[in-house]
């Protein structure tokens, strides 16, 4: 499902799939932006793709392949934060 | 998934995570470099440049059902977590006929709404049974 990737130097980093940075013109308008982006309950989940570690590999994970399964998705502060 | 690269990650499993859950952990754990799918998600705070405590239910056709977001010095309840999810697992195999009240666990009580029903919840459900 999710594809391995090296490890390099380079810090992988993923994003929202789907979606160009917004251009630098349009930063005052990005609190409304924002507004619009807001999750709500019944309605798609934005899709994306992260690197991540999984059982001793650094891998590639793209929230639309999990459509089938149910997904937990948690963010949180930090590692060895202590909660 | 935070803001740690998965280098932070890989040593923070195996010289920590590791140690409480028997041969780490099983899931992916994401990283998200500068916040940006936490952005979209709502969860990351600028300020501090860290995501906050946020936890989405996401359904095999990947619509969100529930979320719930915590500042960091609170922990989450995870049975609570699973507690949701094992509801609207059952509410999506009966098709939305039947609902969870307050306080449902598997193996309790469900609702089956309907014209029936108005009105008459009050006899098949009672408040004690959101505290048990």
């Amino acid at each position: 499902m999710a594809e391995e990737i090296q490890a390099g130097c380079a810090r992988p980093t993923g994003g929202p799939v789907g979606e160009s940075p917004p251009p630098e013109a349009s930063q005052e308008e990005k609190p409304i932006e924002e507004v619009h982006k807001m999750i709500k309950v019944g309605q798609k989940a934005p899709d994306f793709t992260a690197p991540a570690y999984h059982k001793g590999k650094f891998v590639n994970v793209k929230l639309s392949d999990y459509l089938g399964k149910w997904v937990l998705l948690c963010f949180y502060p930090g590692d060895f934060t202590f909660v | 998934m935070s803001i740690d690269s998965v280098f932070v990650h890989k040593m923070w499993n195996d010289h920590e995570l590791s140690k409480m859950v028997k041969n780490g952990i099983p899931f992916p754990m994401l990283s998200d470099g500068g916040g940006k799918v936490g952005t979209v998600f709502g969860v990351y705070d600028e300020n501090a440049g860290v995501e906050t405590r946020g936890r989405f239910i996401i359904d095999p056709d990947g619509i969100v059902q529930g979320y719930e977001v915590l500042t960091p010095p609170v922990g989450r309840n995870v049975n609570e977590s699973i507690r949701q999810v094992q509801a609207f697992q059952l509410v999506r195999n009966s098709k939305g006929s039947e609902a969870t009240p307050s306080g449902w666990k598997p193996g309790k009580m469900t609702l089956k709404p309907g014209p029936d029903l108005v009105g008459k919840v009050w006899e098949v459900w009672k408040t004690d049974m959101a505290f048990d």
